[in-house]
């Protein structure tokens, strides 16, 4: 555990040792606030339901660009071969990487806690908006931020193409999140419905986000990222 | 101290290494020579467990690289080749990274990022960023980062290669200053390098060793095949063939375009003949006027030449 938090630590700060962190996370504030305040008056509706209808596809376009670095800059600047000849483990760096990445989206997803308040303080103070899916979205955010970002890191470890493996990253994202679409269901045999369903990604994230919190919903989503850091790990251990 | 048996990688169809067997007594400090693509850094890959072998085993004492990887790391500093570095961060926040990954106590992380600064030399370009030192100060702090946790063995993967000559001897001196105590195998392109600091040379060729030995041994070996140089002016064929018939002689060849109506042969000849007399001879008798004889001194460079051209 030692050595995962050592690369969590450096993961998470390597973030901020460029601009780029600062002007990723005022893209995303700025172009989430904006689509989703732009409306919000006309429609009279103190919810998030916008918010939470468009954070699972502007993530698909965001979180690979959180990932696409991870694997592919080490290959190219070669820094991959002093890290795994260090004494830790693929799987603690694999891990580490990861929960690096999930801590910086963590942190993009609190700078949009500014919404719920304003939305809370254009109802009556006796009213209220309702929590319950405010809660349950922002833990499906989390969790559907962290399938994404097994994806991406995964994907990342594929080239040393850093726009590769955010080709690849968002299309993976983009594909398991539409396969539960009732558009793309519609043209599939009955019997590879549910199937279709239980992979999507957005099936899970609109029950969560519903405000009820399933055991099997949690599965899931830890299930997606463990499958797709096993293949990162599988996929490390052939370098050559 | 390391012991490497048998040792095959393929790479699809290409066999980078093949069959490649040698030991590193403790402190002995090992060339590890080669022309670009013989397998030099495809060993020193599967030694510090990045790659895994396809046949044969490497171990350290008692441990080996299948089953003790782990134990086998924190016993090596490695520099791989073209020294890769987080360019985006500081020299500090990168040796401090270093030592926490080797389990250095934190209180004790400092002091040793000071001693390897002191030891590399570092100590003008800590507030910098990696990627602002110049390839010299890189190379330092590539050499701190295999030195931090103090490893028995050093593997270095062509630690002066890309560097101005100035940056050359300052990183040889290094090499020399912390090759103290410790077991180092260093693989380089510049011969001269591996007389002054190893004790001992291998040269691998196409994926095989081809020599082993004590540089003294290895330059003996050479000694069997002597190169001279003759600059004759004369018709080129004619001196040639002429040079190609003595007895002494073994082969000829023209190395050099004409210099105005002189032509260089490089004259290769079997251990114990001077064909020096001859030659002479020969220019005297065709009248040919001969500006130069001279008797290449035997060195590695020969011998690595000799084993791995062609």
């Amino acid at each position: 555990m030692h050595n995962t938090i050592t690369i969590v630590k450096k993961e998470f700060r390597s973030y901020f040792n460029t601009p780029l962190a600062y002007v990723f996370l005022l893209a995303f504030l700025i172009i989430t606030q904006w689509l989703v305040m732009r409306g919000y008056f006309l429609r009279e509706q103190a919810d998030l339901r916008t918010f939470f209808n468009l954070m699972p596809i502007i993530f698909i376009l965001f979180i690979p660009g959180i990932t696409m670095r991870l694997w592919a800059e080490e290959r190219k600047q070669g820094t991959i071969e002093t890290l795994m000849t260090s004494p830790i483990r693929d799987s603690e760096v694999i891990l580490g990487k990861f929960l690096g990445g999930w801590l910086f989206l963590a942190l993009a997803i609190v700078l949009t806690f500014a919404l719920p308040i304003v939305v809370s303080s254009t109802v009556r103070p006796d009213v209220g908006i309702d929590r319950g899916p405010v809660i349950g979205g922002y833990i499906g955010l989390f969790l559907l931020g962290g399938a994404y970002l097994a994806i991406g890191i995964f994907a990342s470890s594929l080239w040393d193409s850093q726009i590769a493996a955010w080709i690849v990253g968002a299309s993976i994202c983009f594909f398991l999140y539409m396969i539960g679409d009732p558009f793309g269901l519609f043209s599939l045999p009955q019997a590879l419905v549910p199937l279709f369903q239980y992979i999507s990604l957005s099936q899970h994230f609109e029950n969560i986000s519903r405000g009820v919190i399933d055991i099997s919903d949690l599965v899931y989503y830890f299930s997606v990222i463990f499958f797709f850091l096993f293949l990162n790990t599988c996929l490390l251990r052939r370098r050559s | 101290m390391i012991t490497v048996k048998n040792l095959t990688k393929r790479f699809g169809e290409t066999v980078a290494v093949d069959n490649v067997s040698f030991e590193v007594s403790k402190g002995e400090i090992l060339g590890f020579l080669g022309p670009n693509g013989a397998g030099k850094t495809t060993t020193m890959k599967i030694i510090t467990c990045y790659i895994p072998p396809d046949n044969g085993t490497a171990s350290i004492g008692d441990l080996s690289i299948e089953n003790d990887s782990l134990a086998i790391r924190r016993k090596i500093g490695y520099l791989p080749e073209s020294t890769p570095l987080y360019m985006d961060m500081g020299v500090v926040d990168y040796l401090m990274f270093v030592a926490e990954l080797h389990s250095i106590p934190k209180n004790n992380r400092i002091k040793k990022v000071r001693e390897m600064v002191d030891i590399c030399n570092l100590g003008r370009e800590i507030k910098k960023n990696i990627g602002e030192l110049s390839k010299g100060y890189r190379q330092r702090v590539g050499l701190a980062q295999t030195l931090i946790h103090d490893p028995e063995i050093l593997i270095l993967d062509e630690p002066t290669s890309g560097l101005d000559p100035n940056q050359i001897i300052e990183i040889r001196e290094l090499i020399k200053k912390i090759s103290q105590e410790k077991t180092i195998i260093i693989s380089t392109h510049i011969l001269p390098e591996v007389t002054a600091t190893c004790h001992r040379a291998i040269i691998i060729h196409n994926g095989k060793l081809v020599a082993d030995g004590t540089t003294e041994e290895l330059v003996e070996r050479s000694r069997g095949r002597t190169l001279y140089f003759t600059k004759m002016k004369g018709p080129k064929d004619q001196v040639q063939s002429g040079l190609q018939e003595l007895i002494s002689v073994e082969k000829v060849k023209c190395v050099s375009d004409s210099d105005g109506d002189a032509f260089r042969f490089e004259i290769l000849t079997q251990k114990g003949n001077n064909p020096c007399e001859d030659i002479y001879k020969l220019s005297v008798k065709n009248n040919w006027i001969m500006t130069e004889l001279s008797q290449e001194r035997a060195s590695l460079e020969n011998v690595f030449r000799e084993l791995t051209s062609g």
